[in-house]
């Protein structure tokens, strides 16, 4: 910081210490080396007085001495030649009959940070180490690893190595733990300090004696010692059990770190540890210190990642108070999104209605898009508070709603009706430029719902001229053309308008371009923009995905305990946020049906080493297989149930013929598929254009998944035998996979798909049930018990396309249980 | 592991910086500075990064105490570390404001010096500590007629000399030892209450947080014991004593605590060691005792003239005998903040059992009947001496061996709002 005077200053301060008078005064020599000091830490260059304070440094006075060596450690770098002469007192200092001042003096001359300096410290720190008081050896211990920092290319002393290791018996628990830290660093390259048997137990003996301080550090390096037995493994575990429910945060974080480290393979020690460490992470969380409050918090959204339930009855804990900081307002609201279920959802709307109109606007965004998030699952309720909303007439408000209303019909097409019923009028209270990109997509997706599209479209293009934003102006056009495939009357004259202005008068490229494409688009004719625009107007793949299936602890068990929990923004929240990235594009529609059609021809053949008994012999039928046209879940459930279920279910292969349908049940095995998580499977559907719609989460029984696909025929030609009608080469399957646990149980209920309790059960039955099932799995007899039921049933028939897709969907299953294997 | 540390005023000085490891620039002080000026409000992040240099702060005092570290280490154990030497400060200087560090300095250099050593922490404890601090603290006291008043005329012994001025546990660790001052014990019983009352009247979450509190400025302290209340019961299930229970729901105690007599005769035994520690926190959820003291009866309406009117009344549901005490400020007042888009009433004192009632008339600019929603929540700020939420009460409070020449113990109840909210 410049310092005005500051030259005066330090005139002034040489001119006091030089002067005999104040020299032998001791109580005026000391409050000058204050003054001095006092300068230093404001930031004044006071190194010119460095020649000046060596000379103070000669005293008997510990406390003036004390201010000496601050002022040197801080300057010492700045002049090695004059720092020679410090040492001397440094050594005379080691020689001191009082345990303090040579503990003071060993380290400061550590502390001096000078290479040059380093012949003369080794053989005081040797002396050190050997010293009687504690105190001594402490510091002394630490030098050695300051000095070998200072020269890191010179080779490892093997005998200060050696007495460090033995010093580890040292009684002072203090010396202890430095020794630990001290190797640590001089070691590195080696991978730190190496932690035997003897060492770890004398660690672990000598626990309770370490202070907080001390303990954490031992807990962090016993994470490097693997037990050699699992009886070895147990005792360590009984004896941390103290630790784990310490009233002492860092003790409690640095134990259940090691607990994590030390049992990755006992998933049901894990558990329990992570049971217990439930309630002094709560209490941590009612911390009077707010950062500590914050540090809990995040930590327990790592927990909750695997452990969804964890908290459920504790959601109260997680409510804000009104005096907190923001960004623990936002992690609560994390948190509170992540326990909703059927018990608590009424209690927890109602508070995250209360922040909606906090006074800080990034809080009640969050809150807005929280109720968004739990929508997804309890959709009546959150769309009744986000209208509500919407009457406050407040801008940001308004624009987090509307925002937050895009985002739930993108996932939720069954809001669609209120959510078109309540964005009509609010184009008035919209000011940013995000808000009203979220009105005008809904706008242009739902034209023909909301019944004054086209007058809130004229008011955006009568006004586009004074728009700055180009988010605004890409959107108007797309929505604009949307709305004239729908209500072309009202709206072709002002997307006339609205493309004159983009093309003739319009400065900015990327929205000229935009409407050329437009322009010369609807020249095409407009079915074919119909095509181009009116893609999907939801993705219900997502809509299913409400609770995240409980990740495996080691996805996050490294970063526990760590600054990083503290630092990321949860992922989750981000994508329900305003900039998520789906949304950046101004037009994503036509994604699916254009290019990503996948062509499987005979190459894709089935594992015949896993599954000899399961497909016959098919012939070749190349096909495709589509995205397009979307199947909402409700159609897929009329659909399915219109269909009668196959009767007789005695031979395993057994096809049903009506008069356009088709029917199909086979068995394939693949017991893995279900400790697959439920992402990975998605994936490996998606990447053959197979569409979940919806499942139960991993290992519950029965475990079962719905999918839907259109097959088409590449070249429909070459399949005369293919008896659907020529108009319409291609059909659409219906499958559902059914893994009952019991090879007895046959006969399924048929469950809708679109029940929105699919995947919000309790999860904590889940949990449990899962954990059983992962234990009891194992060696079990390869039965009909390890087959998954396929139920395929297609219309309109075709034997071969339905055999050839049974193939891929077989070919997918077995690649994932294979690589699960 | 940390790096440096640094304590700056809220307007950016630079109070105390220590370098431990010699691994970054003294500009960290400033890249922290802009970092914290840079973010919009009042309330950064607790961890900022720079390159690859991580920044975990904590506010206390109205500063900044900032440690730069290493990505990898725990945050639980740097904040705690932070508080701790937060403690410490106010321990050796008194009290925690940016004149009491700037004033202590050097105190404060020599307790960084012992406390951390070449990054690692090395003890935080003051019966280590007081052996190796020489440096004495200046304490700044401004002039205050408050102290006059417990001066009894003559010397004499007035009633007011019973109870212990406000100030007298806000005074340095240390100069008890130099100025052969009194020898006391503080025992504070603290609570923070966390409550909603939805808008109907009902609770809807009641919180206590509580802690036993021992500040002791005995030179040396022999054990102490601290009797609860016979009845004082942990969990759900436990009942004791005839008595109205005294319940918590989790209860956990400093490494110091022995409890060999806690079980039956529910007496903690410790030696305490000088300084402020906590011996004791519990809490307890949602099932208090006692109905919450505060109850608020809110009417708002539009009048014609378009104001806004916010009728409050305030009923404190205490017994008649007990009172609260909010700031000392003369009379209730009033005042709009318009930053906060909020109004606050400041309520001296309430008596329990009373009632008080007030009406705000608010010209609002653009009133709609749908603006009426977004009034609320109201939320409380007081703080209630001698009363703690959860009923526990201190019997006894004995020192063994007793210490010769005078001391005194004293104990003292309080409970703070922490967030009570009533919405509307």
């Amino acid at each position: 910081m410049p310092y005005l005077g500051s030259e005066d200053t330090v005139r002034e301060l040489r001119r006091a210490l030089t002067n005999p008078n104040v020299q032998s005064d001791l109580l005026r020599y000391r409050n000058t080396i204050l003054k001095v000091i006092r300068a230093m830490s404001q930031g004044v260059d006071v190194s010119s007085l460095f020649s000046e304070m060596v000379k103070a440094c000669a005293t008997v006075d510990v406390v003036q001495k004390k201010l000496v060596y601050v002022f040197l450690c801080s300057y010492a770098t700045l002049n090695p030649e004059l720092s020679l002469l410090v040492i001397n007192t440094l050594r005379k200092d080691c020689q001191d009959p009082n345990p303090m001042v040579r503990s003071l003096a060993l380290r400061n001359m550590t502390n001096l940070r000078l290479p040059s300096l380093v012949e003369y410290v080794e053989q005081p720190l040797t002396a050190g180490l050997r010293d009687r008081a504690a105190c001594v050896r402490r510091v002394a211990v630490l030098g050695w690893a300051k000095l070998y920092n200072l020269q890191t290319h010179s080779d490892i002393d093997a005998a200060v190595v050696n007495e460090l290791y033995s010093l580890l018996r040292d009684t002072d628990p203090v010396v202890m733990v430095n020794c630990l830290r001290a190797l640590d660093e001089i070691l590195k390259e080696e991978g730190g300090v190496a932690i035997n048997k003897p060492i770890a137990h004398h660690l672990l003996n000598r626990l309770k004696e370490c202070d907080i301080w001390g303990q954490c550090e031992v807990l962090r390096i016993l994470q490097r010692y693997r037990p050699q037995s699992e009886d070895e493994l147990f005792d360590i575990l009984s004896l941390l059990d103290a630790s784990l429910v310490s009233p002492h945060p860092p003790v409690m974080a640095a134990t259940l770190s090691l607990f994590l480290s030390l049992c990755p393979a006992l998933p049901t020690v894990t558990l329990a540890a992570l049971e217990r460490v439930r309630a002094p992470l709560l209490a941590t969380c009612g911390s009077a210190s707010r950062e500590m409050m914050f540090a809990a918090i995040c930590h327990i959204q790592l927990l909750l990642r695997s452990l969804p339930g964890l908290m459920g009855a504790h959601y109260k804990r997680f409510f804000c108070g009104y005096a907190e900081p923001a960004y623990i307002k936002q992690r609560k609201m994390q948190v509170l999104m992540e326990l909703v279920n059927d018990d608590n959802v009424a209690m927890i709307l109602d508070e995250l209605k209360g922040y909606c109109t906090d006074v800080n606007t990034d809080t009640s965004q969050a809150a807005i898009s929280a109720i968004g998030r739990i929508g997804r699952s309890y959709s009546d309720r959150c769309l009744e508070i986000l209208t509500g909303l919407l009457g406050l007439k407040q801008d940001h408000i308004t624009s987090a709603v509307v925002q937050t209303m895009r985002d739930l019909v993108w996932v939720c097409p069954q809001c669609s009706d209120t959510v078109c019923l309540a964005v009509e009028g609010c184009e008035e209270t919209l000011q940013d430029s995000q808000g009203r990109q979220a009105l005008l997509w809904l706008l242009g997706v739902y034209g023909e719902r909301v019944s004054s599209a086209p007058y809130t479209l004229e008011v955006f293009i009568d006004g586009v001229r004074s728009e700055t934003s180009l988010g605004v102006k890409m959107e108007l056009l797309t929505a604009t053309v949307r709305v004239l495939l729908c209500r072309p009357a009202e709206t072709q004259d002002m997307l006339g308008r609205l493309l004159h202005y983009c093309i003739e008068e319009e400065t900015n490229m990327s929205v000229r371009d935009q409407a050329l494409l437009y322009y010369r688009l609807l020249h095409c004719g407009i079915e074919e923009t119909r095509k181009v625009l009116q893609g999907r107007r939801s993705d219900p793949s997502l809509g299913v995905l409400i609770g995240r299936p409980a990740e495996p602890v080691g996805q996050w068990a490294c970063s526990f305990n760590t600054l990083a929990p503290l630092k990321q923004v949860a992922v989750e929240t981000e994508s329900t946020s305003r900039g998520s990235p789906e949304h950046v594009t101004f037009d994503r529609k036509p994604n699916t049906d254009l290019s990503d059609t996948l062509n499987c021809g005979q190459d894709e053949t089935v594992h015949s080493g896993s599954d000899p008994d399961v497909l016959p012999p098919s012939p070749v039928v190349p096909l495709s297989l589509s995205l397009s046209p979307a199947l909402s879940p409700a159609e897929f459930e009329r659909l399915w149930l219109q269909r009668p279920h196959v009767l007789s279910e005695q031979d395993s292969v057994k096809t049903e013929e009506e008069e356009d349908y088709l029917c199909m049940e086979e068995r394939v095995r693949c017991p893995e598929i279900l400790h697959c998580s439920t992402q990975s499977l998605q994936a490996a559907m998606q990447l053959v254009n197979i569409q979940m719609l919806a499942f139960t989460s991993p290992h519950k029984l029965p475990w079962r998944v719905y999918l839907y696909t259109h097959t088409q025929h590449a070249n429909p030609a070459d399949t005369p035998s293919s008896s659907s009608s020529s108009s319409s080469s291609s059909t659409l399957i219906l499958g559902e996979l059914l893994y009952s646990g019991e090879g007895n149980q046959r006969s399924a209920i048929n469950r809708g798909p679109g029940d929105g309790d699919v995947a919000v059960k309790s999860r904590e039955d889940e949990q449990t049930e899962g954990e059983e099932e992962a234990a009891a799995d194992g060696p079990r007899p390869q039965g009909e018990q390890d087959e998954v039921k396929v139920t395929l049933k297609q219309q309109p028939r075709d034997g071969k396309a339905l055999k050839a897709f049974l193939s891929i969907l077989t070919t997918v299953l077995h690649t994932l249980s294979s690589e699960r294997a | 592991m940390i790096s440096q540390l640094f304590i700056l005023s809220s307007k950016g000085d630079h109070l105390i910086y220590k370098d431990f490891r010699g691994e970054a620039g003294i500009d960290v002080v400033s890249v922290f500075y802009e970092k914290v000026t840079a973010l919009p409000g009042d309330q950064p992040p607790v961890v900022m990064s720079h390159k690859d240099l991580h920044y975990v702060h904590i506010r206390q005092g109205g500063l900044y105490w900032v440690a730069t570290t290493t990505q990898d280490s725990s945050p639980f154990t740097i904040i705690e570390f932070l508080n701790r030497l937060a403690a410490l400060v106010k321990d050796y200087c008194g009290s925690l404001s940016e004149k009491s560090v700037q004033m202590n300095f050097a105190l404060i250099y020599e307790l960084l010096d012992e406390v951390v050593d070449y990054g690692y922490v090395q003890t935080t404890s003051s019966d280590v500590l007081k052996n190796f601090i020489q440096t004495e603290a200046v304490s700044s006291k401004p002039f205050s007629l408050f102290d006059l008043s417990n001066v009894g005329l003559f010397g004499a012994e007035t009633q007011q000399s019973k109870v212990a001025p406000s100030s007298a546990a806000t005074r340095p660790i240390q100069s008890s030892r130099e100025q052969g001052g009194k020898s006391q014990i503080f025992v504070d019983v603290i609570e923070r209450l966390s409550v909603v009352i939805g808008s109907n009247g009902v609770v809807m979450k009641a919180d206590v947080e509580g802690e036993i509190r021992v500040k002791c400025y005995m030179p040396s302290c022999s054990e102490m014991r601290i009797g609860l209340n016979e009845e004082f019961s942990i969990g759900k299930s436990q009942l004791r004593g005839y008595g109205a229970a005294v319940r918590v729901d989790e209860c956990s105690f400093h490494q110091a605590v022995r409890l060999d007599e806690f079980d039956n005769h529910r007496i903690l035994r410790l030696c305490p060691s000088q300084g402020e520690q906590t011996v004791m926190q519990y809490q307890l959820s949602d099932d208090l005792p006692t109905p919450p003291p505060f109850r608020l009866f809110p009417t708002i309406e539009r009048d014609n003239g378009g104001r806004l009117l916010i009728y409050l009344k305030l009923r404190c549901d205490l017994p008649p005998k007990s009172f609260s005490q909010e700031l000392s400020s003369p009379e209730q007042s009033c005042e709009l903040k318009p930053q906060n888009r909020s109004v606050v009433w400041t309520v001296p004192r309430c008596t329990g059992g009373t009632q008080l009632s007030a009406v705000f008339k608010l010209e609002v600019p653009g009133l709609s009947s749908a603006s009426m929603l977004e009034v609320g929540p109201v939320g409380l700020t007081f703080e209630l001496p001698k009363v703690t939420a959860t009923g526990l009460q201190i019997r006894f409070l004995r020192l063994s061996p007793v210490q010769p020449g005078p001391s005194q113990r004293w104990v003292r109840y309080v409970t703070h709002s922490d967030s009570y909210i009533v919405r509307i």
